[in-house]
Order: structure tokens, then C-alpha cells, then sequence
């Protein structure tokens, strides 16, 4: 079988906590990376801030992997604690193998019954052989010796992994991680990496959440303002080193109502802005983002979406911010919302959404999520795209400067404080061209069509989706629910005859004509979504003259929809 | 060179709208006290920001000829802070009320005076929302008996402003009289020059809803005492004063911020070594 599912291992390392299982995982995936496989790790833990139970999920293959695979080969049990939590995210079959520590106790029940072969191992007391060594650096060894990663990459990983420690600890570490591979000589090599050709391209190691900050300062971002939330927290943390190096600054604020009411006055001020929430953090914000539509202010607000509603579900994934993002706003507020899809597309979309803003000169919403935002994803390098933040500013200050200019395309030259002549007053109250307050009808009539019309009648080019196959049936989705699309039909193989996949990238403003000429010829269309209540089936109805039979396949979080489940669909519908 | 540099009176800081007040309010004599303060300073209207929240005082943007922001309830800090922080070269005054400042802004009250950023918070502080027409605010005292929605009185004891603007680390706090025009553009002029967070609450009656306030100009007198930079000495006046001493009551020159720090810009690109494997 020549595709990525079939090519690829997923390894799940579990352990209580404080057992390491993390580092492990963290080190296995760095390991094949500079072995030159491609590879992704996320985390699933335990309600505990520290101390829980822990499951890392590594997968690695010989191509660009997107999402968690649709089985699991191997599971090593530092030990068994709550590992019951964890049931539902196995997805063994009779072809794995489970491995336990001996001195931790049987293999649980549940997961006899599941049919792999099993297989004890002394972890701990290997670990004990050595002054100093741990079982998780046994367990290490264990895999790398079972799936065929070269020792000393293996090696060198570790040493990368733990500099900052003494000497002696990375000796510990090192003799545990050969005990390991001593010790799986005997298993049975069941599952082996695949063959990779040579590396063409050097390789980037990041998350969704690294990747979005990185991409936002590519596209102009100097300020940032942001309250902590998971799991949004890293994107803030990366800008709070990064945006001093260049020449900008984060503010910690006290909650997220002053994140986006900062924002808007830093950019008020000239320098683009940018925050990033959850969802919670976005409900607290839509009053202030309904500001920047009226005082047409550009900013960025990133929200990595959890679980909902409420404080639902802070670690896990899910794309039901969708309603809010879209039409939170109170009043008749046009605003851009985007997504990416891929952890690489994270810096696009980010870059993108902040020129878009600018240029626009009005609020982008940008819809990324938990599995994209902290899956560590291996990567080709991204290059360097020339899309950069450009306000529209006035050229020259007369007496008759209008802020809000009624102009052909709607954007009108913004002045920034420092300007001579171009002092006017930025307000949510209606106001006429000149930015004074007003209550008339033509006033309002007017200003309204210019905050409509700049963003519906702008050229997004191309990218506003993603568009492969020309088959009659069409697959319709948005986020990181794509990757799981995509892997899915190119199961199938030469599908592009059959299907069409479409993924949506700019949802607001939607793109009737755009979307039109993507679906001519279609019979049936399946749209993907990860919400119970269909969220994203239901923009699409009441947006879009979507031709033929439609139908929903909406699931929610936690667990990622499967490419199985998918295809059942798929094949079923013909 | 001198004779060519525009005199900048206190008119020139002013819009041509005619404030939406009703005859009478307070407010108008503060709007003309910071544009005596601004004159008195000579700072340049393209220099200057004005940012405020909802309410009657913080319509003041929009009568001004610097560069405002009337934005939402509660939020002028906020939008203010992004600014300052964004563009420390900018004269950045915050104009509130009490609705707005103390009550749904209070959160982002206290964290201004934390961060001390270089601001002047002006709030105008009439113990009633005017614009809803006759609420009792933060500031009501408990036995105001005529809010539309306290009938009988709020029973709650009022908040005190300077005592929690202290407390929280504000390093200049001041009390004015809108009666006193004079005073008041003194006062700004030297909260503006203070290089920290500067909270400036001035007694500004509403003649429709508290048209007891009118008597007010009666009761204020000057603080017999000097500015004291001592918290502990500033604390015991605050707490124990009669609410209606005016003048500069704390200013602390030894607490604030270091001056900002930019380094060179760089180009972004260049973060995406921390990405690369090996």
C-alpha cells in the first residue's frame, strides 16, 4: 500500500505522573526528525496541574502527517495509574503490541481484551542497574531498538535533550536508553519505520501555536496584549521573547476584556496588534471587537478553540466557536474570520489574516485549535512569503480630512497620532465622514455600506480555500478537521477523479461566487466538521446555494474524528 | 523660527461640536480646564490623545481638536494602556466618570495604577449615571434616596477612589472642584507633567439629577496640607479626610517605571531558526 497511513507508526508512551512519559515522547519525536521522518506528538493528560497520569502520542512516518493515526502499533506502560482515563484515545488492534513493567502489575483487563500481543518488560529495575537511570529512558531505548531508529541519532537526541543537565545525568540517561535497546533486542520487530529518501528540504520541528505567533510577526505584528489560557497560552508566551527582538512588546493584562481594548489602542496608535484566547476569552471580547468594526481599527484576535461551552473541555479539541466567531458581534458588524488548516498553514493564515486586517482596517477572527495549536508537528521548512501588514495612510493633511471618507472601495486613509491635521476622534457611536457623532439615517446608511463593502467587494485571490478533485461528489470542511479529510480520501487513492475536497479558509466574508465555481458539477456534498450541533453545515446552508444532496457528518471533541469513520461515508454514498 | 510657531491658546484645542451636556454641568468647566493645561504645557494637538469610555464625561474626545478615542463602557484604560505602550512618545490623558471608571471599569482602575504607566486619568466624578438618566453610582452615598433603581437609598457605603488609587500604586492623586477652573487646569497641567500614573478626580456636579451638587463649590477648600510622597502619611489623609479637601494630595517621584526600552529592529524571519531540526 503505497500511502501515508500504511507508512506511518504511532507509539503511545503512558506513565503516571512525574514518570517522564512526555520527555520520552518529546525525545523520540526529535530523534526521528533528525533521522529525517516526518512525524507529530501530542499530549493528552489528567485533569492535574502536575502529577496526573500522562499519554504521549508519537506518530512517525516517511511523509508530512497531519493527524493522529487511525491506529496504534505500540504502547509502553511506565506504568498502569488511570490509565483507564486514557481508554478511549487506544486504538489497538490485534496487531499491536503492549508493553508493561513486570513490577508494575499485570496488564489491565481492558486492555487484554483488546486482542494485541503483550509483552512485560523490567523497566524499573533496568533503570535501577544504572546510578541515576530512569524507566523512562528505558522505555526509549525499548522503542527506538523495536521500530529501527538508528542508536546514535537516538543518542543524540537525548544529549540535545537533556544539555542543561550534568554530565552525570546524561550519562544516567544515555546507559538507560542502551539498556532499553539490550533489552528489545529479543521482542518481536513487528513494526519498522519506514524507508526515507534522502531529506530535500531541511526540516522545521513546531506546534500550531508557534507556528501562528511566528507567522503574525511575519505579517507586521509589533504589539500584543493577552490574558493566560489554555491552550492558547504558548502563542503569547512565544511573542513575549519574540517581539522584543523586534522592536515591539506583550502586556500581560488583567483579563481579556483589556487584552482587545489594549490591542485596539495600540493600533490606533500605528503598530499592528494582535491577542490570543480560547473560547471564553473570545465571549469576554466581543463587545470590544464590535468597536474595532465601528472605528475601523485593524486587529488580530486569535482564538485556539477548546471544548465548549463554558469552561467545557480547556485541553481538549473542538471547532464550535464557529457561531460566535461569525456572528457574535452585536449590531451589523462585517468582519473577517479565517482558519488554517495544517500546523504550516498556522503561519500563513496568521500572516495573511494581519494583512488582511490592516489592509481592511476592521477586526480578523482567526479560528485555530487545540490539536493544531499543541500537536509538535515535524515539518518542511515554510519559506518566507512577501504578504506584510500595509495600512492605507493619508499622503497629505488638508483642513478637509475625512477619517471616515466614503470612498469607492470603502477603506479610507487612516491617520495615526503624531500626524499634524490628522486628529479626529475613533468611536463606536455612529458617526459621518469626518467621525463626529451622528444619529442620522444617511449617516448611518452610508457608514454601514462602507464597513460592508470594503470587505465584501475586496479581491482575496485564491486563497480564500483550498480546492483538489474535480470528482461530483465534494467534500466541504474548515481547520484542522482538514488534515484528517485529507488523509482519509488519499486512502482511497486515485481519488481526484471521484471526489472533490474543498476546504474553506476565509469564512467571513463569505465567497458565493467563488464557492459556486468550486462546485459546478457537483452532485452530493459531505460536510466535515467537528461540533455536535453541526455549526459549520449550517453556515454553509444559510450562506450558500449548495447544489444536489447534502449531507452532515458533525461529531464533537474530544476524540478526533477517525479517517475510517469518513470513508464509510464516502464509499457508502455512490 | 520663534515667531512662525503657532500661539497655541486654549481654543485651539477645542472642536467645533457643541457638547451634547446639559446647561449647567460641571463638565464643561473641565473640558476647559485640559485645554488650559494642554495651552499651558504647549503641546502640539497631534501629540496629544484623548481616550475615554461611555458616559456624559467621556464625551470630552469629541469637543477636543487632539486625537481622541470614545470607546466602549469601562474600557478607556485598556485602550489607553495599548496606546501608551505602543507610542510612549504621545501625551496620553484617560477622560471617565464614576459609572464608568469605578464600577464597570474597576477592575482595569486598579491595574492601571499598578503598571503606572505614564497617564493622566481625569475622572469626573458626579455620584450619578446622567446619561441613563439617574442611577446611583459607585460614589452614591448609601442614603441618596432619589436612584431610580436604589429606591430608598443603596445601603451599600461608597467607594473611595483615592484611597484605593493609593493603595493600588498610583504615584500622583489629586482632588479638584469644576468650580475651580483655574485650579483644576493647574492641577492637570501637573498631573501631565508627572511621569507616572497620574489620577486626577474632580467633583463635577450634575445639575439634573443631583442639583444638590450645586452646592458643592460651598463645601470644597483646599487641603491644608502640602503633597506628602509618604503612602503611609497619604493614606491617613485619604481615609480620614471629608471628601471635599482639593488639591495634589500624594506625588511619588521614588516609584516609577524604568523608562521603556526598545532594542533595534530585526527582521522576523530570522525567529525561524529556533524551528530548525538539529
Amino acid at each position: 500500500m503505497n500511502n501515508t497511513a500504511e507508512r506511518s507508526i504511532s507509539i503511545m508512551i503512558a506513565g503516571s505522573g512525574g514518570t517522564g512519559a512526555m520527555t520520552a515522547g518529546a525525545i523520540l519525536l526529535d530523534a526521528a526528525a533528525r533521522g529525517g521522518w516526518y512525524g507529530l506528538m501530542e499530549r493528552s493528560y489528567g485533569p492535574q496541574i502536575r502529577g496526573g497520569e500522562a499519554l504521549a502520542i508519537v506518530r512517525l512516518s516517511n511523509q508530512p502527517v497531519a493527524t493522529r493515526a487511525d491506529t496504534d502499533q505500540i504502547l509502553v506502560a511506565i506504568d498502569w495509574r488511570n490509565i483507564e482515563r486514557f481508554l478511549p484515545e487506544f486504538r489497538l488492534t490485534p496487531d499491536s503490541l503492549i508493553i508493561g513493567d513486570s513490577k508494575m502489575g499485570e496488564i489491565p483487563q481492558e486492555f487484554q481484551s483488546l486482542g494485541a500481543r503483550e509483552c512485560q518488560l523490567p523497566l524499573t529495575a533496568l533503570a535501577k542497574e544504572i546510578s541515576g537511570g530512569r524507566p523512562n529512558m528505558i522505555a526509549l531505548g525499548v522503542i527506538t531498538q523495536l521500530i529501527g531508529l538508528p542508536d546514535d541519532i537516538t543518542v543524540a537526541a537525548v544529549e540535545k535533550a537533556l544539555a542543561s543537565k550534568d554530565a552525570d545525568a546524561r550519562k544516567a540517561s544515555i546507559d538507560a536508553v542502551r539498556s532499553g535497546m539490550t533489552a528489545a533486542a529479543e521482542l518481536p520487530q513487528l513494526h519498522r519505520l519506514p524507508k526515507v529518501p534522502p531529506q530535500a528540504l531541511e526540516r522545521w520541528s513546531l506546534t500550531g501555536n508557534e507556528a501562528a505567533a511566528y507567522g503574525a510577526v511575519l505579517g507586521g505584528i509589533r504589539f500584543a496584549a493577552g490574558y493566560p489560557i489554555t491552550p492558547a497560552t504558548e502563542v503569547l508566551e512565544w511573542l513575549a521573547t519574540a517581539l522584543p527582538e523586534l522592536g515591539g512588546v506583550l502586556v500581560q493584562a488583567e483579563d481579556e476584556l483589556a487584552s482587545v481594548g489594549q490591542i485596539i489602542g495600540a493600533s490606533f496608535g500605528g503598530a499592528p496588534a494582535m491577542t490570543a484566547t480560547s473560547g471564553p476569552g473570545l465571549a469576554l471580547m466581543t463587545e470590544c471587537i464590535g468597536l474595532a468594526v465601528a472605528s475601523e481599527v485593524p486587529i488580530v484576535v486569535l482564538d485556539v478553540m477548546r471544548g465548549g461551552p463554558s469552561t467545557g473541555i480547556p485541553t481538549k479539541s473542538e471547532q464550535t466557536d464557529l457561531n460566535m466567531a461569525i456572528y457574535g458581534l452585536h449590531g451589523d458588524a462585517p468582519h473577517l474570520v479565517l482558519a488554517p488548516m495544517s500546523v504550516s498553514d498556522c503561519i500563513f493564515t496568521m500572516q495573511w489574516s494581519v494583512h488582511l486586517a490592516e489592509a481592511l482596517q476592521t477586526p480578523a477572527i482567526v479560528l485555530s485549535d487545540q490539536s493544531l495549536g499543541q500537536t509538535r508537528t515535524i515539518i518542511d521548512a515554510v519559506p518566507d512569503v512577501a504578504i506584510a501588514a500595509k495600512r492605507k495612510v493619508p499622503q497629505v493633511l488638508s483642513d478637509g480630512y475625512l477619517r471616515y471618507e466614503d470612498t469607492e472601495s470603502g477603506v479610507s486613509p487612516m491617520s495615526i497620532p503624531g500626524m499634524p491635521g490628522g486628529q479626529y476622534t475613533a468611536d463606536g457611536l455612529e458617526h459621518n465622514e469626518k467621525g463626529h457623532p451622528s444619529t442620522t439615517a444617511s449617516d448611518h446608511v452610508a457608514q454601514l455600506s462602507k464597513r460592508l463593502r470594503k470587505i465584501t467587494d475586496f479581491d482575496y485571490g485564491t486563497h480564500w480555500a483550498e480546492i483538489d478533485g474535480h470528482g461530483e461528489t465534494a467534500i466541504i470542511t474548515w481547520g484542522s478537521v482538514y488534515g484528517t479529510v485529507r488523509e482519509a480520501v488519499e486512502k482511497l487513492g486515485d481519488w481526484q477523479d471521484k471526489l472533490r475536497l474543498i476546504g474553506i479558509r476565509l469564512l467571513a466574508p463569505h465567497r458565493p461566487k467563488e464557492l459556486a465555481a468550486a462546485l459546478q458539477g457537483v452532485k452530493r456534498i459531505l460536510v466535515v466538521e467537528q461540533s455536535q450541533s453541526g455549526q459549520f453545515h449550517d453556515y454553509l446552508r444559510a450562506k450558500y446555494d449548495l447544489p444536489g444532496e447534502t449531507r452532515s457528518l458533525s461529531k464533537p471533541g474530544p476524540l478526533p474524528i477517525s479517517s475510517h469513520t469518513l470513508n464509510e461515508q464516502i464509499t457508502g454514498w455512490n | 523660527m520663534a515667531a512662525n510657531v503657532e500661539e497655541l491658546t486654549p481654543r485651539c484645542y477645542k472642536s467645533d461640536i457643541k457638547p451634547v451636556w446639559c446647561p449647567g454641568c460641571g463638565d464643561f468647566s473641565v473640558l476647559a480646564s485640559i485645554t488650559k493645561a494642554l495651552s499651558a504645557l504647549s503641546l502640539k494637538r497631534e501629540e496629544v490623545s484623548v481616550i475615554s469610555g461611555i458616559g456624559c464625561s467621556s464625551r470630552i474626545p469629541a469637543y477636543l481638536s487632539v486625537y481622541g478615542f470614545h470607546s466602549v463602557h469601562g474600557r478607556a484604560l485598556t485602550v489607553a494602556t495599548g496606546l501608551k505602550v505602543a507610542r510612549p512618545d504621545l501625551t496620553v490623558l484617560v477622560a471617565s466618570g464614576d459609572g464608568d471608571g469605578f464600577s464597570i471599569g474597576g477592575n482595569h482602575f486598579l491595574h492601571a495604577c499598578r503598571r503606572n504607566l505614564d497617564l493622566t486619568y481625569i475622572v469626573m466624578d458626579n455620584q450619578v449615571y446622567g446619561m441613563t438618566k439617574g442611577q446611583a453610582s459607585p460614589t452614591t452615598d448609601p442614603d441618596w434616596e432619589e436612584g431610580k433603581l436604589t429606591p430608598g437609598g443603596t445601603g451599600v457605603n461608597p467607594f473611595q477612589p483615592l484611597v484605593i488609587a493609593l493603595a493600588s500604586g498610583a504615584t500622583f492623586i489629586a482632588r479638584c472642584s469644576s468650580g475651580d477652573q483655574d485650579g483644576t487646569a493647574d492641577t492637570i497641567a501637573e498631573a501631565i507633567r508627572h511621569p507616572g500614573f497620574a489620577f486626577v478626580q474632580v467633583l463635577s456636579p450634575c445639575v439634573t439629577f443631583r442639583p444638590e451638587q450645586r452646592g458643592w463649590n460651598d463645601l470644597v477648600h483646599a487641603a491644608p496640607v502640602e503633597p506628602t510622597d509618604d503612602p503611609a502619611r497619604a493614606a491617613r489623609r485619604l481615609l480620614t479626610d471629608d471628601s471635599f479637601f482639593t488639591g495634589i494630595l500624594y506625588h511619588n517621584q521614588h516609584r516609577l517605571p524604568p523608562p521603556s526600552t526598545r532594542r533595534q529592529e530585526s527582521h522576523a524571519s530570522g525567529l525561524k531558526e529556533a524551528f530548525r531540526v538539529l
